[in-house]
């Protein structure tokens, strides 16, 4: 009787996991495999199939200076706009969580650009950037009397002009998290703290930064995926140009596997993405876990 | 007798099958890419729902793909699922990777009559070399196009130069991009003399440089390149100088989407692009323009440019019958003229250019002849095996050298390197 029932209710977990799982692997975790398995072959074309090269296509990979190159951006790409993006979602979140006039319009004013496709968005940012009659150039002109500028048919500064319209497109989207997180706060905690004469600068970093830490994982670790992931305006606005200088991983990875039909090779540098977002993950989840919590 | 009478009775069921089988609707799919403004997607399915009206036997399933990167993209994924299109447009210069894909099938098995061959003939020569390879025809030329030099009129005039005397030399054109490039007070460019625009694909306007200076950059067969000639190199100086030395040009990457807007908002007194832009330029420039062949050094030269039909493999006889059959009607004079002037690509046959409505078109609007007149000197555009990889090694090298990353021979030896590395299994 018993047993019976027990294997009831094992088939009942079963069933209702069953759907989830199935697109789970269809999606995820199949096209993961064969990504390793595929990163092992060459790539096969018309009449000659796959052929297995062992660790080639990571020798190839290693030596290959645009995937460093991509790499190395990659990086800076990170630095520039995780912690930039964090600080200005907290000072927004502490802005609009204010009493002020118009909250809820400046509210939506700072979320907008999280609405907006990024397509479109590139698209706008493309003609702020333009040499001559763009915005910014416009502005620097009328204002400083300024030459034209180049911003994104520049090597040196392309991969910046990336990095602010990322910036500009999540910061409203990690403010929601913070202005959630801000709500949270029972007020009792500042009051307190305020008849004990503490001034803004000490509540902010003694009370309320600390109790922001376990959002800050959380955008943080999503802001680390994202910098590998936003790759969609590239497309618009340099194309990962002049000379690979403003193209990040992913961006590579698509060039090779669909423009330029590697898919053995694309695999690879596939398996090098997951492996760096893998690391990236474990290590902020077990290094930063024990210090995020407020005891 | 019992022979004669089984073979009369295998012949008649022959018959009926096939009579059967026409009398049902042939389907075809069909990709094409939209690489322009204006009227092109509606065109394209007002022509193809125009042969359906007229042969009802025929079913086309019009198809827009997206750019020509992602009809390519779509088409191979199609083809390796199992499921490719009968026909579809892409770039012509994607036939080698086509073929070493084994996607695709010549057209001479459908071509084989005396008229088809006549009728094969009657392209223009240029549009055929990145068609044709190991003396097959793999692609049929549909929206072609060429780059030319417009000119600003007026600040030709302002300058002082005659308004109807386009630069015909590499000198010229610095020389007039030096009168007519102006600074404001305080030393500000406000006016650039000339804008050869170097985004996304540099190569295919400075291949109109290369064969100017006499130079071929691939062979026929696909399978090497020739990015190190000293004669490359001299072109790609000539470029660098244009805004680094003689400051006619804007420093950096110059954007291709923008250009036509520099253009007419006076930024630029020149500009060198597509003449699939003829219309747009037409329709919005606020003052008088002329177009004119790209100058000459050695001799006149330009690449072509532009998408092919394509046969895909896969496809039963009587569906490339069909479809080839669709391919030589929309490239009739009727309908080329049509789609010629709804898009500004240049018509690919002569007999297009012979139709009434053509020569009232070329005689109210004289530009739209000089595209084609410069076919004379056209060269194929760059196209090899693994054709976006190579050409994507040279970009680079031309982003480098234009940035002033490298010198244009430093950045040439490595690309022909890189591209020798990739082409080296083709031969």
């Amino acid at each position: 009787m018993k047993a019976t029932r027990f294997k009831r209710d094992w088939i009942h977990g079963w069933l209702l996991l069953l759907p989830a799982m199935v697109f789970l692997f269809a999606f995820t975790h199949i096209p993961a495999v064969t990504t390793l398995i595929n990163s092992f072959y060459s790539t096969p074309r018309g009449q000659r199939p796959a052929r297995f090269l062992g660790l080639d296509n990571y020798e190839r990979m290693l030596a290959d200076p645009v995937f460093w190159k991509v790499l190395w951006n990659n990086l800076w790409f990170a630095l520039g706009t995780i912690p930039l993006s964090i600080a200005l979602a907290i000072a927004m979140a502490l802005w609009v969580n204010d009493k002020l006039a118009g909250r809820g319009f400046v509210r939506m004013a700072y979320f907008t650009p999280t609405v907006l496709p990024l397509i479109a968005v590139a698209n706008i940012w493309l003609f702020f950037y333009t040499p001559g009659f763009g915005l910014f150039d416009q502005l620097t002109r009328g204002l400083f009397g300024w030459p034209a500028s180049n911003y994104l048919g520049d090597p040196d500064t392309a991969l910046n002009a990336i990095i602010v319209v990322t910036v500009w497109k999540e910061a409203g989207f990690f403010m929601i998290f913070y202005l959630a997180a801000l709500q949270a706060i029972p007020v009792s905690l500042k009051e307190a703290a305020q008849i004990e004469g503490a001034g803004r600068w000490t509540i902010f970093w003694r009370i309320t930064f600390p109790l922001l830490m376990p959002t800050t994982l959380f955008v943080s670790i999503n802001a680390v995926i994202n910098s590998f992931r936003l790759v969609d305006h590239i497309f618009i606005l340099t194309d990962g140009g002049p000379d690979n200088a403003s193209s990040l991983l992913l961006f590579y990875i698509y060039e090779t596997a669909f423009r330029y039909w590697e898919t053995g090779y694309a695999a690879t540098l596939t398996v090098a993405l997951l492996v760096l977002l893998s690391l990236l993950a474990i290590g902020q989840f077990f290094l930063f876990d024990r210090k995020v919590h407020y005891k | 007798m019992l022979k004669s009478k089984f073979m009369k009775a295998v012949a008649a069921t022959a018959f009926t099958f096939s009579t059967w089988a026409s009398a049902q609707a042939v389907d075809l799919q069909f990709y094409f890419p939209v690489a322009v403004g204006g009227k092109a997607a509606e065109t394209i399915q007002e022509l193809t729902s125009d042969y359906m009206a007229q042969n009802p036997g025929v079913t086309i399933d019009a198809v827009y793909a997206g750019s020509y990167q992602d009809t390519v993209a779509k088409a191979i994924t199609a083809s390796r699922g199992g499921n490719p299109p009968q026909l579809s447009v892409i770039l012509s210069v994607d036939m080698f990777t086509l073929i070493d894909e084994d996607l695709i099938v010549p057209f001479d098995d459908y071509l084989a009559s005396d008229e088809d061959k006549a009728w094969l003939a009657g392209f223009y020569p240029a549009f055929m070399e990145n068609s044709q390879t190991g003396g097959k025809t793999y692609g049929i030329p549909f929206q072609r196009s060429t780059p030319v030099l417009y000119w600003n009129k007026e600040a030709f005039a302002e300058a002082g130069l005659d308004p109807n005397v386009p630069p015909a030399n590499w000198d010229e054109m610095v020389e007039f991009g030096k009168k007519l490039t102006k600074k404001d007070a305080s030393g500000n460019v406000t006016q650039w003399g000339v804008r050869i625009p170097s985004s996304g694909f540099p190569y295919w306007l400075f291949q109109g440089l290369t064969t100017q200076n006499g130079v071929i950059l691939a062979n026929s067969e696909g399978n090497r390149t020739n990015f190190d000639d000293p004669k490359v190199v001299e072109a790609l100086q000539y470029l660098v100088d244009l805004s680094q030395k003689h400051q006619v040009m804007a420093p950096g990457i110059i954007e291709w989407g923008a250009t036509p807007k520099a253009f007419f908002e006076g930024q630029t007194a020149m500009m060198w692009t597509t003449t699939g832009n003829l219309t747009n330029v037409r329709d919005n420039a606020p003052f008088e323009f002329g177009v004119a062949m790209l100058p000459a050094k050695e001799r006149r030269g330009a690449p072509t440019g532009g998408g092919n039909f394509y046969l895909f493999k896969g496809a039963s006889d009587e569906q490339n019958q069909a479809a080839v059959d669709f391919v030589k009607w929309i490239a009739a004079p009727e309908q080329a003229a049509k789609w010629a002037m709804a898009t500004g690509y240049v018509a690919p046959r002569a007999d297009t250019w012979e139709t009434d409505v053509m020569k009232a078109y070329a005689k109210d609007f004289p530009p739209a002849l000089v595209a084609r007149d410069q076919l004379e000197f056209a060269v194929a555009e760059l196209s090899t095996y693994q054709n976006q990889r190579v050409t994507g090694i040279f970009n680079d090298a031309l982003a480098a050298a234009i940035t002033g990353q490298k010198t244009p021979e430093e950045a040439l030896k490595e690309a022909q390197a890189q591209a020798e590395a990739v082409l080296v299994e083709y031969r």
